[in-house]
């Protein structure tokens, strides 16, 4: 994975080694489009952060990234190349729609590391609401695990929410029981903020590795281990955003 | 990359006619047209439909041959089966109701299966045989038409408007559409593009070019919220302005919310008063319900700005239908219906992570917006005035044409401007168990993509079955069933051993693209669609409006008659320069030329050769430039030796209104 730039004529940004020739008038100045002549170049499957230029780091400047999309949408955007041949307008979608998917990834810190996690290779367990609904359908038994540290709470909450919707459904209102759901909510929401803090310090772990490998791929080993804890923390964040979720839910009801 | 369909080639028409020509309209001088591409944008509503192009740096809509700028979206089928659309056929809503149909953008995209509601309130027609998953016929006379066939004629008919205005075809337009219209709906919006002669180079959804029209002459950063209650259809859509770039945050909506819903239900209130109180049943006498209805809509139009109206209305059998309504009790009716908006709103905001208080600008959009209840509660909810500069019926059309202009490759006024839209529901594929598998998520900035794999279940297995659906809830059997797709020709392989890679791609029209390619052959699969709720291409095909011959030769008649009635109207215009004080200034040849060009267009002019008299209008008009100018300076400087300018005779100028009027409201 490249650390340099490949957007060759957004800012100041230097000229990378790996441009190509733009296929309309030749010139060796050609990533998402030429910098010459403005074409649309075909695309190539890059990764989004090579889309944009930028080593897989995850401490990210999101206000220089929302900077580079304005500019890049402004180059690759269909409605701008409404005019060209068929094969542009088809590269235009392609690159644009590209390019909406990367922002799209990048600027959100969870999918930003999640799809890092992509990249490495490392699976996340399921714990969509979607995969919940499919594993209760096919019988299958769905991959969740309850973080150890939350197994007391989670059981007791259950137990309230399980009370809360029976009241409901009696038409039936017991104030206390609200109360104490809400107080579960507010612990459950300070934790939640609680593995973010942590998944930066190992967004800056990750980032350092990188730093120090310039750019060449660093051992297996050192990335597995960041990575590995990662995915620890987004699984129990992942757990505990749809407990909050549930929570919500059941409040509303 | 496999389109759903393939496009049709709509035959490019570049023809530049005079470009830069001079001419004479109504007024004594010279206007200045620039004729370009001829891109036009359109609003396609579900009660008016108008048309729009920009003139120079501003947008202006092209009125029709009545000089009204909003062309009714009703169709009726006149004596002789000729179609008739807009005003003139409005008529026919009451002497024939058989024979006419109006709020037909309800049906686009639809099963008879989800019209069900839309049948109880609309006097729709189906054809009699018509199957369950099978697009909708509906009746008109004794001919049977699809939605999209109905809505061609309404296009046509602006398409003709705007020729007529050009004095060239017009084949290019840009379409707006309900953001919230799913991918069913947006295509047989295209497809109605297709069957009336134009090439829809892009849908826009209409809150987003309503935001256009605005940020032309603004052109400030900030949150923008358009809230947009039309006739038939609501949409909420929330922006980011940042120097030219809209960009959408989210969007959300209700395709069947509108003023439609209160004038049913004014309907249903009158119908049941006069039961009641007359003893007379009309709920199945159509000429009744439509006298009825132009009653009501009357009313509803006249409560914003009174505080109560007298409904009197002639019955079959010599009986009155009279009644008071206030605009207390006006409002206390409408309640429910625009309280459904609210739900929209709220889960907008939450999409975009934004309060209230976080939204710089509110922009009203659409007919119903006129009410001043509806205001209210926009102002409560937006905790801010909203904006209703512009005119909320024709907001929609003037931003279309400055899409339009953009794709066109822009001018002066949209440079820099763009357009970052969203996909207003997310696109899912039906997975084991019948539960839906989000692939691209709702407010997803397109062009958008995903890319899914698939393997096969037995060995050997050649086709794999795909089930995509559009909607936000997690069972698949209760979201819209998009398309099911067959990929087929898989390189026979053992069980699970294939790799197909599908790629969906929702365009910048919002409607998705479909490519597969098996990875291990290398090989790209084939892919048939079966679209839910759909026109084939075969059948698009088939029902394109007339001939592409025959409408050039239409063009041709017209063109004719345009060119002829240009003549009358410069000739006059040449009569009363010759009384002006200018003409004495103009030097003895001058005046010799202009008779000698006078005498030639007056010579072609009873010919039918289209480009002689052409080209002799435009002799005369270049010939007589500086009489109109030395009358212009005549007017001028009569201006301001006191006199005003109505006095001066500066005749009545383009008929277009100007787009950054103040909106007119009835």
């Amino acid at each position: 994975m490249t650390t340099k730039s490949t957007l060759t004529a957004i800012g100041s940004k230097p000229l990378p080694d790996d441009t190509h020739s733009c296929w309309s008038c030749g010139d060796m100045r050609a990533a998402h489009f030429c910098a010459s002549c403005g074409k649309v170049q075909p695309p190539s499957p890059v990764d989004y952060f090579t889309f944009f230029g930028m080593p897989p780091k995850l401490n990210l400047d999101v206000a220089a990234l929302e900077k580079d999309f304005y500019d890049l949408s402004r180059r690759l955007h269909p409605d701008l190349n409404a005019r060209a041949g068929s094969q542009e307008q088809e590269w235009s979608l392609e690159q644009s729609s590209l390019l909406n998917d990367a922002y799209r990834t990048l600027r959100d810190p969870i999918k930003r590391t999640e799809y890092l996690l992509h990249l490495e290779g490392v699976a996340l367990e399921e714990q969509s609401k979607a995969a919940t609904e499919r594993a209760r359908a096919t019988g299958e038994v769905k991959k969740q695990i309850v973080p150890p540290d939350l197994l007391e709470e989670v059981f007791e909450l259950n137990m309230q929410l399980e009370e809360l919707r029976m009241n409901k459904k009696m038409g039936e209102d017991d104030p206390n029981l609200t109360k104490e759901i809400a107080g579960h909510k507010i612990a459950l929401e300070a934790k939640h903020d609680a593995l973010l803090q942590e998944l930066q310090t190992y967004w800056t772990d990750w980032d350092s590795l990188i730093e120090r490998n310039h750019g060449s791929k660093a051992p297996a080993e050192e990335r597995a281990k960041i990575t590995a804890k990662m995915v620890d923390v987004l699984n129990r964040r992942n757990y505990i955003r749809n407990l909050v979720r549930d929570v919500n839910a059941a409040l509303e009801e | 990359m496999q389109r759903w369909r393939s496009e049709l080639k709509v035959r490019s028409q570049n023809e530049e006619v005079n470009a830069n020509h001079f001419c004479i309209l109504t007024s004594d001088f010279c206007i200045l047209t620039m004729s370009s591409d001829h891109i036009v944008g359109i609003d396609l509503g579900t009660t008016n439909s108008l048309v729009a192009f920009m003139q120079g740096e501003t947008p202006v809509v092209i009125p029709g041959d009545d000089g009204s700028n909003l062309v009714p979206s009703v169709v009726a089928l006149g004596e002789s089966s000729q179609p008739i659309i807009g005003n003139s056929a409005r008529r026919y809503l009451i002497e024939t109701p058989e024979r006419a149909v109006y709020s037909i953008k309800r049906l686009m995209g639809r099963g008879i299966e989800d019209i069900q509601e839309e049948l109880k309130l609309f006097p729709f027609r189906l054809a009699e045989d018509l199957q369950p998953g099978e697009v909708l016929r509906i009746k008109l006379g004794n001919h049977t038409s699809t939605p999209p066939e109905i809505s061609a004629l309404i296009l046509r008919q602006l398409k003709r408007n705007a020729e007529r205005y050009f004095g060239a075809p017009v084949t290019k337009a840009v379409i707006t559409v309900p953001a919230y219209f799913n991918d069913a709906q947006r295509q047989a919006t295209k497809d109605a593009g297709r069957i009336a002669g134009l090439e829809v180079l892009r849908l826009v959804n209409e809150p987003t070019a309503a935001s256009l029209a605005y940020g032309l002459d603004k052109k400030q950063n900030g949150i923008v919220a358009v809230y947009d209650l039309g006739g038939g259809t609501f949409d909420i859509s929330i922006l980011k302005l940042h120097d030219g770039i809209f960009e959408v945050i989210a969007t959300n909506g209700d395709t069947h919310l509108g003023g439609d819903d209160i004038d049913n239900l004014l309907i249903t209130i009158a119908l049941d008063d006069i039961r009641g109180d007359l003893g007379v049943d009309l709920r199945r006498n159509a000429e009744a319900v439509q006298a009825i209805r132009k009653a009501v809509i009357e009313a509803k139009i006249a409560l914003s700005s009174q505080p109560s109206v007298k409904l009197d209305i002639e019955l079959p059998q010599g009986k009155r239908y009279r009644r008071e309504i206030t605009r207390e009790q006006f409002e206390q009716l409408i309640q429910p219906i625009i309280d459904r908006t609210v739900g929209p709103c709220k889960q907008a905001f939450k999409d975009a992570n934004l309060k209230p208080e976080q939204i710089d600008e509110v922009v009203l959009v659409g007919g119903s917006t006129r009410i001043p209840k509806v205001r209210a509660l926009v102002k409560e909810m937006f905790c801010r005035e909203p904006h209703t500069d512009l005119n909320p019926d024709e907001v929609v059309a003037l931003g279309a044409a400055v899409q339009a202009n953009i794709l066109g490759g822009g001018s002066l006024a949209t440079e820099n401007m763009l357009l970052l839209d969203v996909t207003p529901l997310s696109l899912g594929i039906e997975v084991a168990g019948g539960v839906t598998d989000k692939i691209i998520l709702r407010n997803s900035t397109i062009p958008a993509s995903a890319t899914q794999f698939y393997t096969t279940q037995i060995d050997g297995q050649a086709n794999v079955a795909i089930h995509v659906l559009q909607g936000e809830r997690e069972l698949a059997k209760d979201c819209r069933s998009l398309a099911r797709f067959d990929l087929k020709g898989i390189p026979p392989m053992a069980a699970g051993i294939p790799r197909v890679e599908v790629k969906f791609l929702i365009d910048a029209n919002g409607i998705l693209n479909v490519s597969a390619r098996e990875q291990r052959s290398g090989k790209q699969a084939e892919i048939q669609v079966q679209p839910s709720y759909g026109l084939t291409d075969e059948q698009v095909e088939g029902m394109i409006l007339d001939s592409f011959d025959n409408a050039e030769e239409d063009f041709r008649k017209r063109q004719l008659i345009e060119a002829r009635n240009e003549t009358e109207t410069i000739l006059a215009a040449l009569e009363k320069g010759k009384k002006s004080p200018a003409w004495g200034q103009l030097t003895t040849d001058e005046k010799k030329q202009i008779a000698k060009m006078e005498k030639a267009l007056a010579a072609v002019n009873k010919e039918d050769d289209y480009q002689a008299i052409r080209k002799a209008i435009d002799a005369l008009n270049q010939g007589t430039t500086r009489l109109a100018e030395l009358m212009m300076d005549t007017a001028v400087s009569s201006a301001l030796k006191g006199k005003t300018m109505d006095e001066t005779d500066l005749g009545e100028g383009t008929t277009a209104p100007h787009p950054m009027a103040k909106a007119e409201f009835k």
